[in-house]
């Protein structure tokens, strides 16, 4: 039974704007220490962030801890409140009088959490839990419980059987699929998946993402696929963006920085994927060193410490993104890529 | 069988090859409470070279750490029911005392976890930890054991080794306290390492530089490894040996080449088919049907075949036996029967 | 016999349904938390015999009209110290002749009133307090807690004999004295457990998901609180009675002629050289109610530790 909403078909490929656009999005946390608690450092989760996410693709985003990943979806759910930057959705700027509010986005905009226990309310039935949403939004009891129902065999769970049941007596795969459930009983466009399918196993997971990607054909849905899986990234979505340290250091379609990856970071980070074919093992770590924290983070270029390439011009001028390819829209925040940005193995400035 | 007591400075790499360093014959492992029984391992059988590195790969619930803590003994004392044989370097380790025991664990058999922040005491140092474990076990002095400490850690290459030495483990990063139980693991040359899924929980970069640096020691110190995992990649990049584990079984074991080219069982092949790689893109998954089995009942009958596409009625007669259709090579599946 | 499913490859929620529907561990019934709390408490001996114990009780208090013998204030010269099991007087009389038996039945009324009131009514405030401060967090936390800690810097039974003191004996100033010192740890055990409830992922989700505080308070912040709060009123029970009969033991609380057991245990302080069993009697049920409202509280806390 299809569901296709029949005004966002028709108008797919007329709009020209993003779904999602993002724009210089800022968080800092402070680190409170000393005697009064006082403001002793601060952690750079987010800083200067820009990017628009297309109607009906899968974004994903990837990084390790610490990159700033997480943190980029709670602020574009105004679950945080950023310290700088503009999100709009579809057109419509977020938080201003003449935008749309946050309540408004957060029907629009849905999150589907890591599978923890701590992401189903541990006293209430699921199916209460899939209808909370609704209910909140103003739809009446009854039909908040039918779209529960309805969206429970959606998922893949006989809503008889699975409807009354508790969080504890579900499988992590079941109370992903609720996690779903719940995500989706708002009919949102866009849909922010967390390491969504991170915790679950591998066999769970591959169940999981062929649900995500049946739901996503039969409700027109958007995602922003975040993980640190770049196998399941790559498998699953349209365009990548790969994050540092709070920065986004290159974006792309995503078998294009699969294949030909740019920024040193992202072809570190592939290449640190472990080999499934035993005939070909990495004798060298492809970067040494753990991923520094976000407080106080290095000048310039943040990936300098642990690059092969650093120079003095990445210590003193931090790298913003730069479009390699026009029609293509791939862009990758290094000085390498920039002709005339005065590293060794730059191009030449192309103006004269 | 006496127990044999090796001399303690005897270094360990003058054993002979041909002895098995582990050998585990029909391991049986169940946790008994008020409410329920649970079979966690259900028959395992297998044995380990010196120098060799051995992959446990399953999912939750298959009972892969179960078998790993087993080897050494490390599980609930009231709780446990243990039987079957395990010999470890010649000593058999079901009839050891509790004094044996603790003087085999660290010396012969030493192990790593996943979260080395709860594996590590946070109010003792990186140093204090190793050097404990060297004074415990060798009788060492004290600055001999932190002369041990230093040339440890800087073996498990953490840089600036003798600043680190007085760190407490809140003030490492991930990848650090990882390479510190390593270094707390190997500080009295152990002859077999046990590591639970020890990089599961590191990012990608950092987990590529541990299982290098894994692979780096073991052929060094000339240990043998038995890593637990769930994850095909990893045991790609490090097993000699591979052995898949269902239900508190065994249900496929041999070369990692060979099994991951070419897997046999049914649960093996599914397993395959449904990694994620980009490759598929475009493509539905395949996908393994159902969920693992209740291990409070034990069933007589393949534990796979309610999940399996090809199951048949003889599947569910009896648990399948190990065949070796190639030599090195087994699985637990009466469809390989006759070839 | 184990089941062989047949593999399902329809397209749709058809499909989909065969995917996700697993086996799942355990029994097949949905059963909601507090009923398997209740469940689990049934199979512990010990809370059942000391919840059965309090119930006695508290019934044969709520009942002492019709159960005591005697009038509780009846005097009797002649009965003086009676011993147990004199003919009439089944517990002896105390010093002034009156049925123990009966003031026993009755001291129980006051006793337990005095006792368990404070803790309801600290709950109510405390609760609402440590609540409030642990969702809300920041400086009104802060501002909360810090003020808890005033009145938590002074040992309480000795705050308690104060304000008992500042106020006068009395029936009424003995329950307001023990309720404000219950309000501080009741205040501080609610805060701790709701800002921890309060970094649960599905609070976030239902923050995510439009709804404003007073609703995610109610539906998703109360059920998972109030269960570990009402564990420590339990707790708290026990020596509340305690302090309530130590004060009118003091002569800071119910005044007599009024039975009440700590009372009671005051006024026969002098009898122990005479007849030490009847002296006792008051300070055995202190000891059993008390004791069985512990036992209690801990039995409830390991039924609630599920180890989901």
């Amino acid at each position: 039974m299809m569901t296709v909403h029949p005004e966002r078909a028709a108008g797919r490929s007329e709009r020209e704007q993003p779904l999602l656009a993002v724009r210089g999005l800022r968080k800092y946390f402070p680190v409170k220490g000393g005697l009064f608690n006082r403001s002793v450092a601060m952690v750079q989760a987010v800083d200067e962030v820009s990017f628009e996410v297309r109607e009906g693709e899968v974004l994903g985003i990837v990084g390790e801890s610490g990159c700033g990943k997480s943190t980029t979806a709670r602020l574009l759910m105004r679950l945080i409140e950023p310290d700088a930057g503009e999100v709009s959705f579809d057109g419509a700027a977020v938080g201003t009088r003449d935008g749309i509010s946050t309540k408004e986005l957060r029907r629009q905009v849905q999150m589907v959490f890591q599978d923890s226990y701590s992401s189903l309310n541990p006293r209430l039935p699921v199916e209460d839990t899939i209808a909370f949403g609704p209910i909140v939004h103003g739809i009446g009891r009854t039909e908040a419980k039918e779209r529960a129902y309805r969206l429970l065999g959606e998922v893949g769970l006989d809503p008889q059987r699975f409807g009354r049941r508790y969080p504890h007596e579900l499988s992590g795969g079941q109370r992903q699929r609720i996690n779903i459930a719940r995500a989706l009983a708002l009919r949102p466009k866009l849909v922010l998946l967390d390491e969504a399918v991170s915790a679950l196993d591998k066999s769970v997971e591959a169940q999981v993402l062929n649900l995500l990607l049946d739901l996503k054909k039969e409700f027109s849905l958007t995602y922003l696929f975040i993980s640190h899986d770049l196998s399941v990234v790559h498998y699953i979505s349209d365009r990548v963006l790969v994050m540092y340290l709070g920065k986004i250091v290159e974006i792309g379609p995503v078998d294009l920085v699969y294949n030909c990856p740019v920024h040193p970071y992202t072809r570190a980070l592939l290449l640190s994927r472990p080999s499934m074919d035993p005939g070909d093992r990495k004798t060298e770590p492809p970067l040494s060193g753990d991923p520094p924290t976000p407080i106080n983070p290095p000048s310039g270029c943040r990936f300098r410490t642990r690059c092969a390439y650093a120079e003095e011009v990445c210590e003193r001028i931090e790298p913003t993104l730069f479009e390699l390819d026009e029609h293509r829209n791939h862009q990758t925040a290094c000085h390498m890529a920039v002709p005339g940005s005065g590293h060794s193995k730059a191009a030449a400035s192309t103006t004269a | 069988m006496a127990a044999m007591v090796t001399p303690i400075a005897e270094v360990l790499r003058d054993v002979p090859v041909t002895e098995k360093v582990v050998d585990a014959e029909d391991l049986h492992v169940s946790f008994v409470s008020k409410d329920t029984t649970v079979y966690a391992v259900n028959g395992v059988t297998f044995s380990l070279d010196p120098g060799e590195v051995l992959c446990i790969l399953g999912e939750s619930g298959s009972g892969k750490s179960v078998t790993l803590r087993a080897l050494t003994r490390l599980l609930p004392k009231g709780k446990t029911r243990i039987s079957g044989r395990v010999h470890v370097d010649g000593r058999d380790i079901m009839a050891l005392n509790t004094a044996e025991l603790s003087r085999v664990r660290g010396k012969i058999i030493a192990m790593i976890f996943q979260e080395p922040m709860t594996a590590l005491d946070p109010v003792y140092t990186i140093g204090d930890q190793i050097a404990e474990t060297v004074i415990r076990h060798e009788g060492a002095s004290r600055e001999a054991a932190y002369a041990r400490a230093l040339e440890l850690l800087e073996l498990t290459q953490i840089p600036s080794a003798k600043r680190r030495l007085k760190a407490y483990p809140h003030e490492l990063s991930g990848g650090l306290r990882q390479r510190a139980m390593i270094a707390i693991a190997l500080s009295c040359r152990p002859r077999v390492l046990l590591a639970d899924e020890p990089t599961t929980a590191l990012d990608a970069t950092v987990q590529i530089q541990i299982l290098l640096l894994l692979r780096q020691l073991q052929k060094e110190l000339g240990m043998s490894v038995i890593f637990v995992t769930h994850d095909l990649g990893v045991a790609g990049e490090i097993a000699d040996r591979i052995a898949v584990m269902y239900a508190g079984r065994f249900v496929e074991s041999g070369p990692v080449g060979a099994v991951m080219r070419d897997p046999l069982h049914p649960y093996t092949q599914g397993l395959m088919a449904s990694t994620v790689h980009g490759q598929l893109k475009g493509k539905r998954l395949r996908t393994i049907e159902g969920s693992p089995p209740n291990m409070e009942k034990l069933v007589n009958a393949c534990s796979f075949a309610p999940r399996c596409p090809y199951a048949e009625a003889r599947c569910l007669e009896g648990v399948p036996p190990e065949i070796w259709p190639v030599p090195a090579r087994m699985a637990r599946c009466i469809l390989l029967e006759g070839q | 016999m184990v089941e062989m499913k047949t593999l399902d490859m329809r397209e749709g929620a058809q499909g989909r349904r065969q995917q996700g529907e697993e086996i799942t561990v355990g029994s097949l019934r949905a059963r909601s938390y507090w009923m398997m709390v209740w469940v689990r408490l049934r199979r512990d001996p010990v809370s059942m015999v000391c919840g059965v114990i309090l119930i006695l009780i508290a019934l044969a208090s709520i009942f002492a009209p019709w159960l005591a013998p005697h009038d509780p204030y009846q005097t009797s010269v002649f009965k003086r110290l009676a011993p147990i099991g004199s003919p009439n007087y089944l517990l002896g009389a105390d010093e002034l002749g009156r049925d123990m038996l009966s003031r026993l039945l009755y001291g129980g009324r006051v006793s337990l009133f005095v006792g368990l009131f404070p803790v309801v009514g600290a709950l109510l405030v405390g609760g609402t307090a440590g609540i409030a401060a642990g969702f809300v967090g920041g400086r009104t936390n802060m501002l909360i807690m810090r003020l808890m800690d005033v009145f938590y810097a002074f040992p309480s039974v000795l705050l308690a004999i104060a304000i008992s003191g500042a106020l006068g004996a009395g029936f009424f100033n003995v329950i307001l004295s023990l309720t404000l010192i219950l309000i501080p740890p009741i205040a501080r055990v609610s805060e701790s457990v709701t800002t921890q409830v309060r970094t649960y992922d599905f609070v976030e989700a239902a923050r995510a998901s439009g709804a404003g505080s007073w609703t995610i308070i109610r539906v998703h912040v109360l059920s998972n609180v109030l269960g570990p709060i009402f564990i420590y009123a339990t707790s708290l029970m026990s020596f509340s009675i305690i302090v309530a009969s130590g004060l009118s033991f003091l002569g800071l609380g119910v005044t007599p002629p009024t039975a009440d057991w700590g009372l009671m245990l005051s006024t026969l302080r002098q009898s122990i050289w005479v007849n030490p069993y009847v002296a006792a009697l008051p300070g055995a049920m202190i000891f059993i109610t008390s004791l069985c409202f512990n036992l209690l509280s801990d039995g409830l806390r390991s039924a609630m530790d599920m180890r989901l």
